[in-house]
């Protein structure tokens, strides 16, 4: 074989091995839709692509605490692609920040909220032992609370492991908001219904990345496919020592920390 | 609507101790959801004082059975429109009863509260009335006797046998109605006591307190109410009733009041996470309507003045004072009770490190004018209803209706 059958071949064995794989459906396939969905992502679907089912996903987050460096581009992406409301009393995604000085005190403060009392909580100061910034979200979990106690169904689980509301059915009663464990929920005033994080599920389905991973500088945010043994979520899970938030109400979070300090709560 | 209430949450944000999740500022459950269990347990409260009459066989205290039956009934007419104001969307309620999620607590309103006022409350107090409303129905003239025959609906049977069949409904009822008065507001108390994110309402406790609670403020307003008709009928008050009711008011605060002291040394010694927050917020934001609302105002002075009017031989017109008086702190102490459990359990971060603040509104559709009007609504209702329904069986006494 010379030199230019060579490259003839490559020519017709890349777009082949594309093809069979789509044809195959396999999980790696899968997982390439939507982790490397660029824009391009969307406009992927040939006539001979796979036709989504949610049943063959299970979506999650895990976030390296150690990567945030509390610029707020999630929160501020997320607001824009979800329109949420900018007064600083309703988040989809916000950022806590943690210091911990050597006597043992503990001060947070969310740095999306300039309140009387997050500007007393942080002074700098030279005995500060460590801070850190940790990004909070809906934990989506598999056992959520607020899906249990909603009167009308409104909120629910979606196949793919997403928890979203319908505010067209949602009454109001802010129950879903008082069963949330961590402050995930609020009440819109335009709609008087409750809105919390979708995972950017409209983005998700069409295999795009949701919108504050997608703006993530330090990619301290992975979304991934549970369900795919290739996914860098799952990846993430087995390369890090993991970690959710209030393990002990069994509400099996499906947003993981890696890194996380006992103190955040 | 929106800038008016981001407005009032910037005036919340600073009050603000330590750091709370950021969509905690705004207090949820306000004012009006503190007005529905404590109506809920008003109604409770009066139909188990009503059921001491006919299944228990307390014969003293029948005076008060069919007013403590239309006042559970007053109530519980009531009961929903806290529930329904609040709503965010309101005009959508009632997908609750067309598409219930079986998994929640809450959609189990309609279902038991239909059952309540269907099966056991309007049924009952339509044997109860029975006769007398056909006698009625015979006796008033035009348009009068004619809402009464509808009110029996058309029933015209006052013979022994029917009577008879009368008497054993009501008491049957009473019987299903006892779990029923229990059913309605341990299921009010389990809504609060299920939130497993919320340490102060998740409690297997609340649904039992909560009853008690119930059957405290029950009786106290019975009292209250029965004392006030009859003064406004110049009748003598039956001293014995008087002294019967208020006996098992007392019992009724000593097992409640133990409850909620078992509750309190509970969490103390058990002393979770959340035992720090939780101490904070009863001596920070708390101290008014619990230690000395709820516990000085409402339990400890009105249990010594119960204790007093047993212990001494006052003078029957000192001893009503007393219960008077009594029961009217009782009141304040139940509904003391419901705000610390509702408002309370609202004021603390789940995160555990902060405190929040509650600003009640006054006008608007969760203010306290609202409040006070459905507050006042139920005594509008039974006004009309004990004018209706005589309060004594007929024959008993003559000129009992009007």
């Amino acid at each position: 074989m010379n030199k230019r059958d060579f490259l003839k071949g490559l020519i017709f064995f890349f777009p082949a091995g594309g093809v069979l794989s789509a044809l195959a459906g396999a999980p790696a396939a899968k997982e390439t839709e939507v982790q490397d969905a660029g824009p391009k992502g969307a406009d992927a679907k040939g006539p001979g692509a796979k036709p989504y089912n949610s049943r063959d996903h299970y979506y999650g987050m895990g976030i390296e605490i150690g990567k945030c460096i509390g610029c707020s581009r999630c929160v501020e992406a997320c607001k824009a692609e979800n329109d949420v409301l900018r007064d600083p009393f309703f988040f989809r995604t916000w950022i806590e920040r943690y210091v911990i000085k050597k006597e043992g005190e503990v001060t947070v403060e969310s740095i999306n909220v300039k309140s009387r009392a997050s500007k007393e909580a942080v002074q700098e100061d030279a005995d500060v032992l460590r801070t850190f910034f940790v990004p909070k979200l809906c934990n989506h979990c598999a056992h959520p609370p607020c899906v249990q106690v909603c009167p009308v169904g409104a909120t629910f689980s979606t196949e793919d492991g997403v928890v979203l509301i319908d505010s067209n059915r949602c009454i109001g009663c802010r129950y879903c908001i008082q069963a949330c464990p961590y402050g995930a929920r609020y009440l819109d005033p335009r709609t008087k219904t409750a809105d919390k994080c979708s995972f950017c599920y409209h983005r998700v389905r069409k295999g795009l990345l949701p919108a504050c991973v997608e703006v993530c500088p330090t990619q301290a945010r992975i979304f991934g496919d549970l369900r795919s043994k290739a996914s860098r979520l799952v990846r993430f899970a087995r390369m890090n020592k993991i970690h959710v938030l209030k393990p002990a109400l069994n509400t099996e979070p499906k947003v993981y920390y890696a890194q996380m300090d006992g103190e955040v709560r | 609507m929106s800038p008016h209430l981001t407005e009032g949450l910037y005036e919340l944000l600073d009050q603000i101790t330590g750091f709370i999740y950021p969509n905690e500022v705004e207090i949820h459950w306000s004012l009006l959801i503190v007005v529905y269990p404590y109506i809920t347990g008003l109604v409770a409260g009066a139909f188990i004082l009503a059921s001491l009459v006919k299944v228990f066989n307390v014969k003293e205290v029948q005076p008060t059975y069919r007013l403590a039956l239309l006042t559970a009934l007053a109530f519980l007419l009531v009961a929903p429109f806290p529930l329904l104001l609040h709503l965010g969307r309101p005009e959508r309620f009632y997908e609750i009863l067309l598409t219930p999620n079986v998994t929640s607590a809450m959609a189990m309103f309609g279902f038991v509260y239909a059952w309540y006022l269907m099966a056991v409350l309007l049924l009952e107090i339509w044997f109860e009335y029975r006769r007398d409303l056909i006698v009625l129905g015979a006796q008033e003239g035009s348009w009068r006797g004619w809402v009464y025959r509808a009110l029996s609906l058309f029933s015209t049977d006052v013979s022994d046998t029917a009577l008879a069949f009368d008497r054993k409904a009501v008491r049957a009822i009473t019987i299903i109605g006892i779990p029923s008065a229990f059913l309605l507001h341990g299921y009010v108390g389990f809504i609060f006591g299920s939130v497993k994110a919320n340490p102060w309402w998740g409690s297997v406790l609340m649904p039992i307190v909560f009853l008690m609670s119930a059957i405290v403020s029950g009786i106290a307003l019975v009292t209250f109410l029965y004392m006030v008709l009859t003064s406004l009928r110049r009748e003598a008050i039956d001293m014995r009733c008087l002294d019967t009711i208020t006996s098992y008011l007392f019992y009724a605060v000593i097992v409640d009041f133990s409850l909620e002291a078992l509750d309190f040394i509970h969490r103390l010694y058990q002393s979770e996470e959340s035992v720090k927050i939780l101490g904070r917020l009863i001596t920070h934001r708390l101290f008014m309507s619990l230690f000395v609302l709820q516990i000085l105002i409402g339990m400890l002075i009105p249990l010594g003045i119960l204790v007093l009017a047993k212990a001494r031989n006052f003078s029957d017109d000192m001893k009503k004072l007393l219960y008077f008086t009594a029961a009217i702190l009782i009141q304040l102490g139940i509904f003391s009770t419901r705000w610390n459990v509702v408002i309370g359990g609202q004021l603390f971060s789940k995160s555990f490190r902060g405190l929040m603040t509650y600003k009640m509104e006054v006008t608007g559709i969760e203010g306290l004018l609202v409040a006070l009007a459905v507050l006042a609504l139920p005594f509008i209702i039974l006004a009309v209803l004990v004018r209706v329904l005589p309060t004594k069986r007929l024959g008993d006494e003559v000129g009992g209706a009007a």
